[in-house]
């Protein structure tokens, strides 16, 4: 079974992100760029689930700048097979990228696709579902699992995701509570937070994926539609909250939220 | 025509606050469009639901009630769906973006072949609508492009619609294609105390409680004497102190309460991105840096496991 992962290039989570004085985008200078952190999960999950099933290939799969070699190797030190990186400069919304997707899948003749969630730089968690609706394939989005991460099933890294025959069964995490399903194969994954820990990469991964294929195809050799619907136009600084005040003690805080704020 | 479509969600045979807000939202573009604010709802057995959604001021509620719509799943969902969208014409099709909202909405716009806003907590004019993007350090102007669109709503964004007017019902049926998922078991975390997105005041804790254990003893007291719901930063959800449908973040729950307060939370941006529209926050905490005072309107340095049943003491002593 071909398992594709998905592989967003993000800036770092943790770094600071500043909008530039003219709306049309974000300050990138000296900006550090990372594996969005939902798809590293992706990439464990494919790991895993290579690991349960005989003769199956992880292959990971970017769009974007050619930047984004960074990040697939990344996925390739941590023990993916190959990469495939779709060279794309221009602006792309969610529908245009899973289409992108949808002609990799039907071309590699994937088995299941895993995804992040959604990706922290546009935070627009849609890409995995429309893949799937242009697949025609059922999907299991914010999948998770019921042992926690610190659980022994975690560290001896069993597969959230269990493929049983020709469907699989996935718990997602839902408002209120833990959701079980069972998708019939191929399908497609998004994953959230809880599903596991990643590994890291290491030092005999790294060398080993500079030498594992990482291919490039322009986005325009693929033939598909990838003009945006969503046109970003502008982008603002969010409004600055002011700082408040101190207050000396637990009497004076309870006093001030029952007789100036009136929230208690 | 150029109306909107909500799509209602319901649990336990209830209309939720979600679905109210989402109606709120629809009936707000649909004024800057010029068209109806409509509804649609799915599932089995659904008949009152619809006509209660009539009481809450849209033109027109489509029930499609199908023995196959009783649990929700995308595939079946969506493409009910998009056949109601399709007969109906509808111009935007809405919903909240709850864990279902956020499941079916792109499905369903990619069978459309339509564009997608996620999360909108804003709509203007010239099709123009704001929504947050890198976890709430920049508010996006977006427009979609092409017919028909398809936008989720954040949940603390809009105000849930009261009851005004009556509108009519139709059914629809359902003709459903999908089959490849089977709902199996929902796992329901079982609480007496408010949801956490709906509640009027939010107590959360962070990594500083050191465990569970005192998730329990130490910051419970408080969330009880206060009425409130009990939330917690990613650092608590993954160290394994508390469940992660307790976790209130850009990766966990939005929430704009009354009255939030942050417990031994340090304040990290992905944090903020959760709970920063909420009216009034207040932080405890024992470092006088800790980003979160720079976000609180009310800002009190100390050792929480002081400060904490201090304050427990001081509310019972209110409500007395």
């Amino acid at each position: 079974m071909k398992i594709i992962a998905t592989v967003k290039r993000v800036p770092d989570p943790n770094a600071t992100i500043k909008v530039k004085p003219d709306g049309s985008g974000i300050v990138t200078d000296n900006l550090k760029y990372v594996v969005n952190p939902f798809d590293e999960i992706a990439i464990e999950e494919a790991l895993r689930l290579k690991a349960t099933v005989a003769g199956a290939e992880v292959i990971l799969v970017s769009i974007g700048s050619k930047a984004a070699a960074e990040q697939l190797r990344t996925g390739l030190a941590m023990g993916a097979d190959r990469a495939i990186l779709v060279i794309a400069e221009q602006e792309l919304d969610s529908l245009g990228v899973a289409r992108i997707l949808e002609k990799l899948t039907k071309d590699e003749g994937a088995g299941i696709v895993i995804m992040g969630k959604q990706a922290i730089d546009d935070d627009a968690n849609q890409t995995g579902q429309m893949l799937a609706a242009l697949l025609g394939w059922p999907q299991a989005t914010f999948a998770s699992k019921i042992e926690s991460l610190e659980s022994e099933e975690e560290k001896k890294g069993v597969p959230g995701i269990v493929v049983k025959g020709d469907s699989a069964q996935v718990v997602r995490e839902v408002d209120g509570g833990l959701e079980t399903l069972e998708v019939r194969m191929p399908a497609v994954v998004t994953v959230d937070l809880r599903l596991n820990v990643p590994r890291y990469a290491s030092l005999p991964g790294i060398m080993k994926a500079r030498k594992k294929e990482l291919k490039e195809i322009p986005v325009a050799d693929l033939g598909v539609d990838v003009a945006p619907k969503l046109k970003v136009h502008k982008l603002e600084p969010p409004p600055k909250r002011q700082a408040g005040r101190k207050v000396a003690s637990v009497q004076e805080l309870v006093q001030v939220l029952h007789n100036e704020a009136k929230v208690i | 025509m150029g109306n909107v479509l909500v799509v209602a969600e319901h649990l336990h045979h209830k209309l939720t606050k979600a679905t109210l807000v989402a109606i709120s939202a629809g009936k707000q573009l649909a004024g800057k469009i010029g068209g109806e604010c409509q509804a649609v709802i799915l599932g089995k057995g659904i008949g009152d639901l619809a006509t209660e959604l009539t009481s809450y001021g849209v033109a027109k509620v489509y029930a499609v009630d199908d023995a196959g719509l009783e649990h929700y799943v995308a595939d079946a969902y969506a493409s009910a769906l998009c056949n109601v969208a399709k007969e109906k014409g509808a111009e935007v099709i809405l919903a909240t973006a709850t864990a279902i909202g956020k499941d079916l909405l792109p499905r369903a716009a990619a069978l459309l072949n339509a564009g997608m806003a996620s999360e909108v907590t804003g709509f203007h004019d010239g099709g123009m609508m704001e929504r947050p993007m890198y976890a709430g350090n920049a508010i996006a102007m977006v427009s979609i492009e092409g017919s028909p669109k398809v936008v989720s709503v954040r949940a603390t964004a809009f105000d849930p619609a009261t009851k005004e007017g009556s509108g009519a019902v139709e059914q629809i049926a359902a003709k459903a294609e999908g089959g490849g998922t089977k709902f199996v078991a929902f796992n329901e975390t079982k609480s007496d105390r408010p949801v956490l997105t709906d509640a009027r005041i939010v107590v959360s804790g962070g990594r500083a409680l050191k465990s569970g254990e005192n998730f329990k003893t130490v910051l419970e007291p408080l969330v009880d004497a206060l009425g409130a719901a009990m939330g917690a930063s990613r650092a608590a959800v993954d160290a394994g102190y508390v469940p992660n449908d307790l976790q209130v973040g850009q990766t966990g729950k939005v929430v704009a309460p009354a009255l939030y307060i942050a417990v031994g939370i340090s304040g990290a941006i992905q944090h903020l991105a959760g709970m920063k529209d909420s009216k009034i926050i207040v932080a405890i905490n024992k470092d006088e840096e800790a980003p979160i005072f720079q976000v609180a309107d009310y800002g009190l340095v100390a050792d929480l496991f002081k400060a904490v049943p201090e304050m427990t003491e001081e509310v019972a002593k209110l409500k007395h």
